[in-house]
This record gives structure tokens, C-alpha cells and sequence, in this order.
């Protein structure tokens, strides 16, 4: 005997399957509809159903069942359509009918490959693991053999030197008379004393014009009203030509990639720059997808990016995974470093970033001959990205803390670790604790930190998280607007009120750096490598990055 | 907390004057341990002035061990002084052979320049360091033409009996002495101050919170020399050691290197480009208190200096030909009565004090001024 319903229905997946399930309250929905209309990904639509009614009428207590059509909401099972826990439907919903819920028994990783295409999104590692970098301790109190400082009352200088610095000892300098004097004529390298968090390199083009615009008002502000001297890099993509000639150039690194975009109108406004740039950044690697150039997807190539980038539009702007002038890192990365060096006079620090590798060691040795190598950044694996195939930003990549310290350790051993400062980035502030967090890998050696993920969550509220939430970045739908070229979704943000956030970021960073080292009795200098300091949990991590072990 | 007594002057003294002046700050140590370091020797050592004097501890394997070495090296004994223990009554017990033996140099270097004998010197030091680290057997503190250095754990009085130094056995014109062992750390003659390298000498009061960088940028530098930290505060000799012998530079830039301005203080200094470039290059060896540092330079000349923000206690005062530099007042009481006390000289955050080796007056180096004035 055939059964009444057949189940052949291959290919047909369950709401089992998908990440997030819509949590809908049937008798506190108004039927508005709103919750449809923002859903980035059509994720529900209205439907109607039979419902059983119950209902009594009268003075007595006399239940009646009837079945009824009703309207209502439906998750759609179609894997392109799946629902990314966003929650914007939550956002809009007048009566609190609707949520999306986790589902951590989801099969979307066996799905979502249709038509042979693996999946690709934003967004950083889903590891909710709880990263070295939050499990580091600062263990070394002040107390009664050195006095702590008090972090309201004595001054901080929480700074650290972006550049390349002289060995000690070809230090250009005469004596006459018992005082020191420069030789004015000798070649120093240029440096830049910044705040020691940097907000990292996302272009425009990958995050809105509003998103961008908000950071860059906000690191001005920052730097011009409270000083603190907070540097941004700009990604790969160039910056509106109007910034490249305005004085507020000098807060901002640019970004060299491989795909060279937005370096035409680079170039060509040299000549009229007021003001060098604080940096250049040549970006080898990124962390979230080593081994891949940027990527910009075609969704995102509007009007304004075409014309910054020079490119047509709605096409995909892949990088090359790597600069198609680079055969050797002694000769390619030694002639890019210096031609970029001279375009700017041999006045701008000029610095590679790499994502974090076991190789990351050879680099650094290479660079730590090249005088001209002004730091060298790693990013590490729990970097964000705005667009990538999910294997690469899952799976591909080296955790930081230990990338980071090996680097250092290894400029000890060679006595070059001030030479050429170390920037270490991916996964600073994962969890919200972004001072702690640039504090450990500090005094694991780095002078300073990128962040970048963070501040798209704390600055603009940024949805995505380590459960794959939203990170839709890669294709211009972000329901936030952060990372969208279509002006009905950017128009959301207010670029004002993202300057505000990020504003109020770094001052409470700048405190919270302050009640992170004042108890440990230091405040004139940056305790780079101040490893004493930390401790770790874990002893086969406290012996890898040399620290001490306390559970 | 340490106690710091140093004095300097124009005629022989003994170093009981210093082991006093920490009896009278004995409030503030808790009698750990004594470490002196002579310069400018008097008594038997006056007319030795240019004989290397090696200085340290040995058991009776570690001396014959260390005599083959030396002999082996072409060292020969010219005068050995080996102090009388007195180990009634002061609870110490001997480590065995202490002694400051004062050598001819050998044959083939007698007539080479300072540089070869004195890289011999502290190779010579280091190599004998070694050789007694691990059972203990050879422990020497320094080797140096017209210095001596005594270390032992105990109260500083109790030391000084212990040596026989109140029977006037050694006199000296500089010595620098420090009343407590470093406590913060086990128990390491080694970790004793005044600490010592090559003619340059300090010792410190207060704990280094910036110890680890600083250690690391100096066993970066390739030097033989820069080992041992079994205190956080040997990296301030070696600090010194660094940038007077290493880099050239004048001595009152260790203010400089040490405790360097915030560029907003330069704009008083006619170097000021100098101590910016200083200021970036030699960042790891900012440190960040709280200490005060009584240091001796090669020459002879003896200065203090402070951190930049949370000061340990620390004056000199005294009469032309005389000064003492100390812990607190009745450090300076004790050694120069008579001097003004109205001259006394409390060093801040931007004083270096220092004296030269004829004891004249005191100078002052006033870092963000760019200026020197004297005290007399």
C-alpha cells in the first residue's frame, strides 16, 4: 500500500538543518509585516496555514475547536535563503514576536556548496573557544615593594612608536663639550608616535561610505580633541581623493594590496598631499584568509567604488593572492619597501603585514636586515574579512599569541626587537575585552595592536559572531549598513554616532590600558615584552610563549 | 627596602664609616646581607694602584682551580689580601676563602693598551664566574685595577666585624655600600649589590618593574659582560656600563637613557635632537621605578639619581672633601656631622648628582634645564 504522503523529497531540507529557526509567537504578532520586509535574506515570508481554534462563548465555560485559515509567518528551508540569526526581524518588531534562535545541531555546512560553490561570507573564525589572548593573566601586582601607580592620577604615556628605530649603535651623534649632538646630514628613519591600538586595515568599498566615514570622524576627533594620537588604515582600495589632499591624511595608513586598487588616484595626488600619511601598509596576507588576496564582490561595486578604484562596476574585484611582482622576499619585498619608501620621500614608515604563519619567522629575519623595513604586522587567524570562502577563514591561519611571541623572542635573541616593532592583530577584543587583550600581546612583545572586527561591533553594532551569525558582509546586504554599498541599507547608519562610539572606544580603551598597568608599577613606557607580567592556565601554553604558569 | 650609603672624599676612610651610617638608617633595612665596592684604595693597596684586583669568595678546590687558572693565564700574585674572619659573635659562617688578590699582568699584554688588558680583565672574571657557578666553588665580584668588593649575607655590622674591617684593615677614598640583600629574589651572593662591570659600579634601592625588557635588550647587545640578573637591579650597571663604554656617551646622559623626558620637557635642552633620537632608540632601557641609583663611574666619580616619578629616599650632603651620599639624613650625620645642613641636596625628578673624584663639590645636572650648577 503507496503511503498517503510521500517522502520524496530529496534535496528538501528541514529547519533542523539551518543554523538559526525563527522563534514566531503566533498570538503576539500584529500581521505587520515589517519583519519580512528587512529580512537581509528573505528568510521569511508570509504565509497561510490551517490553525485549530479554540473558543468559548457564553456564560458557561463551553470550548469549541474550530480549524480556521491563518496568516502568518514561515521560515523558508531553501539553503540560499537560510536565516543568518541576524535578528533584524527581532529589531523591527513592535511586539517582540519574533526571534531567531541558534541551532547548534545544524547540518549547514553539509548544504550550503549548491551548484559546486563553496560557501563564502564575512565575518571571522566561528570558534566561540575561548582564545590564549583571554585566557592571559596579568599576574604581577605592585604592592609592597614597588608602590602601584594610581591610573586617575599619574601621568600615562600609553604610546608606542610606529617605525623603524637605529641600532644604538650607528646612532648618528657627536660629542663636544660633554653634550650630544646630531649629525643632521645622516639618513634616520622616520617614526610616528601613535596611540598603541590602531584601527585596522577594511577598506572603503568593503565597509559603506557611512561606516567609513564615521571612523574616520572619529579617529580625527580623537586626535585633534583629546589626544590620543589613534592611527586607521584604509585598507585596500585607496580613500576619497578629497582626504588624500586634506591634513587629515596624516592619521591614516594607507594600504597597498595586491590588487593595487585605489593607487592610481594614490599616486596621482601625491603631489598635492599637505600632509604625509602616518604609514604604508603592504598587505602580503591577511589572517582571516591566508593565502588569499582581497575580494570584493561584484554586489558591492557600485558608482563610488568603481570610480575610487578605477574599475567598472558590478564586477568581482578579486586580488591576486599575491603581488605579481613578488618572486623572493629578498629582492620583491626589499624593492617595494623601498620604492614605496621613496614615493613618499623616505619620510614615511613603510611596513609589511602578513597573516600569521609558521613561516612568519623568516620574514621577520629578512625584514630585520632591510633598514628600511619599518615594523611588520601578523595577522593572526581570528581576523574579521569581508568576504572570503568560509574553509579559508575557518581553518586556515595561526593563532597570534604564539605567532607573535616567537617574532619577538626571536628579535631578542638577535637584539633588534626595538629595531623593528611588531603589530600584532586577529581576534584583539574577540570578546569585548579589547585594552586586556592589546595589553597581553604587548607584553608578549608587540607595540601595538590592530583591531577591526571589534570596532565594526562596538562602534556600529556589527552583528556577527563566532556562531555564524549574520556575516553577510560579502555580499553588500549588511542589515546594519556597515558593510554595504547600497545606499537603503547605509542610510541606516549614522556616521556621526559611529564617530561618537569609536571615540568613546578609545578613551575607555586609553583607561582601561591605564588600570591594566598601573598596578604592575609602569607608566612612562609601553611594557613591550614586559612578559613577567602575564600568566597563563595552561602550562604547555605558559612554557611555549615563556611565561609563567598559574592555575 | 634597601639602605644605600656611599661615600666619597679626598683622604682614606674606612668602610666602617659606611657600615655606621646603615646602623643609623637601620629602621629602614631589615639586615640582610652588606655589599661593598672600593675605589681609590689606601692602605695596603695604595701603592698597587695599577695591579688588577680580583675579588671574590672560594673553598679550598675552588682556589686551586682558580690559582691554576690564573697561572695558566699568565697572571702572577703581586699581593693578596685575605681578611682575618671573625666569626665569633656575628653568627656568620665563612664560606670558606675570601680574598682580594691584587696581579701582575701577564708577560705578553704588560706593555698592551688599557683596552686589550681590561677585555682580558673581564674575560679573566666572567670565565672564573663560570667555571665555580655550578658547585659553588669560585664566586668573584670583580677584577679591577684599584677596586675591591666584599659581599656577604647578614647585618651590615656584623659583616663589617665579620671582615675584621673595624680593625682598619682596608681604607679606600670612594666606597660604595648597600645594607640589605635582594630579598625579592632567593638569596644569591650574586644578586648582592653594589653590582659591578668594568669599572662601573651601582647600586639601587627599589624594585625595577621594567627588569625584563631592559635585560633583554642588553643580552641582545652581544656583550659578555651582560649576565648573571639574579637581581632585577645589575641591569642598572650594566645600563651605565652600556652607554659610557658601549655608546660614549657623557655620564650625565644616564639620566637620559634611564628616566628620558617627555618631548614637551625638551625644549630647554640645546641637544634636544640628540636626546629625541636617544630617547626612541634606547626606549627598553627607560625604567619605571621606583628607585634611586648611587653609581660610580669609571673615573671615579659618584652621582644619584631617581626615577622620574616614585622616589626612594635619597640626600647627599657634606663639606668640600668629603660628601656622602645616602639614604636618609642620618646616613649623612653620621659620616659629616659638621657640615650645613642647608646645603643638603634632596635629588628630584630631574636631578643627577654627582661628585668627582677629588671630592670638591657637588654638581647638580638638572635634565630638563640642560644646566649644571654646584653645591660646595
Amino acid at each position: 500500500m503507496e503511503s498517503k504522503a510521500r517522502l520524496d523529497v530529496n534535496g528538501q531540507l528541514t529547519l533542523k538543518e539551518l543554523p538559526y529557526i525563527i522563534q514566531w509567537d503566533a498570538a503576539k504578532c500584529t500581521r505587520c509585516g515589517q519583519c519580512t520586509t528587512v529580512c537581509p535574506q528573505k528568510a521569511i515570508e508570509p504565509a497561510v496555514f490551517v490553525q485549530r481554534v479554540v473558543t468559548s462563548e457564553g456564560p458557561l465555560p463551553l470550548p469549541q475547536s474550530v480549524r480556521q485559515v491563518g496568516q502568518g509567518i514561515k521560515q523558508v528551508t531553501d539553503i540560499e535563503r537560510y536565516c543568518v540569526g541576524c535578528g533584524v526581524c527581532s529589531q523591527v518588531c513592535p511586539n517582540a514576536a519574533i526571534f531567531p534562535e541558534y541551532n547548534p545541531v545544524n547540518k549547514f555546512a553539509f548544504h550550503k556548496n549548491q551548484g559546486g560553490i563553496p560557501h563564502k561570507r564575512g565575518g571571522r573564525r566561528n570558534n566561540t573557544e575561548t582564545s590564549t589572548l583571554d585566557k592571559l593573566k596579568f599576574t604581577r601586582i605592585s604592592m609592597l615593594t614597588d608602590p602601584a601607580l594610581d591610573a586617575g592620577r599619574h601621568e600615562f604615556h600609553i604610546r608606542t612608536l610606529l617605525g623603524r628605530n637605529l641600532a644604538p649603535e650607528s646612532m648618528p651623534l657627536t660629542i663636544k663639550d660633554d653634550e650630544l649632538g646630531l649629525d643632521e646630514m645622516a639618513y634616520i628613519p622616520p617614526t610616528r608616535e601613535i596611540f598603541p591600538i590602531r584601527i585596522g586595515g577594511m577598506s572603503f568599498g568593503a565597509l559603506s561610505p557611512h561606516m567609513w566615514e564615521g571612523l574616520a570622524m572619529g579617529v580625527a576627533y580623537l586626535n585633534e580633541v583629546e589626544n590620543i594620537p589613534v592611527v586607521m588604515c584604509t585598507g585596500e582600495g585607496g580613500m576619497p581623493s578629497r582626504l588624500l589632499k586634506s591634513r587629515f591624511l596624516k592619521y591614516f595608513i594607507l594600504q597597498i594590496a595586491s590588487g593595487y586598487f585605489g593607487w592610481d588616484e594614490i599616486i596621482h595626488a601625491i603631489p598635492d598631499m599637505q600632509e604625509d600619511p602616518a604609514a604604508i601598509e603592504i598587505k602580503y596576507g591577511q589572517g582571516a584568509k591566508p593565502g588569499d588576496g582581497g575580494l570584493l564582490m561584484a554586489f558591492k561595486v557600485l558608482e563610488l567604488i568603481s570610480k575610487v578604484r578605477g574599475v567598472p562596476m558590478q564586477v568581482d574585484l578579486a586580488s591576486p593572492p599575491t603581488h605579481q611582482t613578488k618572486y623572493s622576499i629578498e629582492e620583491a619585498v626589499a624593492k617595494m619597501i623601498t620604492s614605496m619608501s621613496m614615493a613618499f620621500g623616505f619620510r614615511v614608515p613603510v611596513y609589511p603585514k602578513i597573516s600569521g604563519s609558521q613561516t612568519a619567522t623568516a620574514v621577520l629575519n629578512n625584514l630585520a636586515r632591510n633598514p628600511f623595513a619599518a615594523a611588520l604586522t601578523i595577522d593572526g587567524e581570528d581576523g574579521g574579512t569581508g568576504a572570503a570562502y568560509n574553509v579559508s577563514v575557518d581553518k586556515m591561519g595561526h593563532p597570534i599569541a604564539s605567532n607573535l611571541r616567537e617574532c619577538y623572542l626571536n628579535l631578542v635573541k638577535i637584539g633588534k626587537q626595538n629595531e623593528l616593532p611588531l603589530f600584532a592583530a586577529g581576534g584583539v577584543g574577540k570578546t569585548g575585552s579589547l585594552a586586556a587583550n592589546a595589553a597581553a600581546l604587548i607584553m608578549l612583545g608587540a607595540s601595538g595592536v590592530d583591531c577591526g572586527k571589534y570596532i565594526m561591533q562596538a562602534a556600529a553594532g556589527c552583528l556577527g559572531d563566532e556562531y555564524n551569525r549574520c556575516n553577510l558582509c560579502n555580499v553588500g546586504r549588511c542589515p546594519k549598513g556597515i558593510t554595504t554599498q547600497d545606499a537603503r541599507l547605509y542610510r541606516r547608519l549614522d556616521p556621526d554616532k559611529v564617530a561618537e562610539r569609536v571615540v568613546d572606544v578609545f578613551k575607555s580603551a586609553d583607561t582601561e590600558l591605564k588600570k591594566i598597568f598601573a598596578p604592575m608599577g609602569r607608566s612612562t613606557q609601553l611594557p613591550i615584552g614586559m612578559s613577567d607580567g602575564l600568566s597563563i592556565g595552561d602550562k604547555a601554553i605558559a612554557d611555549q610563549l615563556q611565561i609563567s604558569f598559574a592555575s | 627596602m634597601c639602605r644605600l650609603s656611599a661615600i666619597i672624599s679626598d683622604s682614606y676612610f674606612s668602610p666602617m664609616e659606611n657600615i655606621m651610617a646603615l646602623e643609623t638608617m637601620k629602621e629602614g633595612h631589615d639586615g640582610s646581607g652588606l655589599g661593598l665596592v672600593l675605589r681609590d684604595l689606601g692602605g695596603e693597596f695604595e701603592n698597587l694602584k695599577e695591579f688588577p684586583i680580583l675579588s671574590g669568595i672560594c673553598s679550598e678546590a675552588g682556589l686551586k682551580t682558580m690559582d691554576e687558572y690564573m697561572v695558566s693565564l699568565g697572571f702572577k700574585t703581586k699581593y693578596l689580601w685575605d681578611p682575618k674572619i671573625n666569626e665569633a659573635g656575628c653568627g656568620i659562617k665563612s664560606r670558606g676563602f675570601y680574598f682580594a688578590r691584587a696581579y701582575e699582568y701577564p708577560d705578553e699584554i704588560k706593555d698592551a693598551d688599557e683596552k686589550v688588558k681590561f677585555d682580558l680583565l673581564a674575560q679573566t672574571r666572567l670565565d672564573l664566574r663560570e667555571m665555580g657557578m655550578a658547585d659553588e666553588s669560585i664566586t668573584v665580584f670583580s677584577f679591577w685595577p684599584d677596586l675591591i668588593t666584599l659581599k656577604e649575607v647578614g647585618d651590615p655590622l656584623d659583616v663589617g666585624i665579620f671582615f675584621g674591617l673595624d680593625q682598619k684593615s682596608l681604607l679606600a677614598k670612594n666606597i660604595m655600600a648597600q645594607g640589605r640583600q635582594n630579598t625579592n629574589y632567593a638569596i644569591n651572593l650574586y644578586a648582592c649589590h653594589p653590582f659591578f662591570l668594568e669599572g662601573y659600579s651601582t647600586m639601587t634601592n627599589g624594585e625595577n618593574t621594567a627588569f625584563i625588557p631592559i635585560r633583554e635588550f642588553l643580552t641582545g647587545r652581544g656583550l659578555p659582560g651582560y649576565v648573571g640578573y639574579r637581581s632585577d637591579s645589575e641591569v642598572f650597571c650594566h645600563i651605565l656600563h652600556y652607554m659610557r663604554k658601549q655608546l660614549g656617551f657623557p655620564l650625565k646622559y644616564y639620566k637620559d637613557v634611564i628616566t628620558p623626558l617627555f618631548d614637551r620637557e625638551m625644549t630647554e635642552r640645546s641637544d634636544r635632537k640628540a636626546i629625541e633620537l636617544i630617547k626612541r632608540v634606547l626606549r627598553p632601557l627607560t625604567i619605571d621605578g621606583p628607585n634611586c641609583v648611587i653609581g660610580s663611574d669609571i673615573d671615579g666619580t659618584i652621582f644619584m639619581v631617581q626615577d622620574a616619578k616614585k622616589l626612594r629616599p635619597g640626600v647627599v650632603g657634606g663639606v668640600p672633601g668629603k660628601y656622602a651620599l645616602m639614604s636618609e639624613v642620618c646616613g649623612v650625620d653620621a659620616v659629616v656631622p659638621e657640615r650645613d645642613r642647608s646645603k643638603d641636596v634632596f635629588p628630584m625628578k630631574y636631578d643627577m648628582v654627582m661628585i668627582n673624584k677629588d671630592a670638591k663639590e657637588i654638581k647638580i645636572w638638572n635634565q630638563k634645564h640642560g644646566s649644571m650648577s654646584t653645591v660646595n
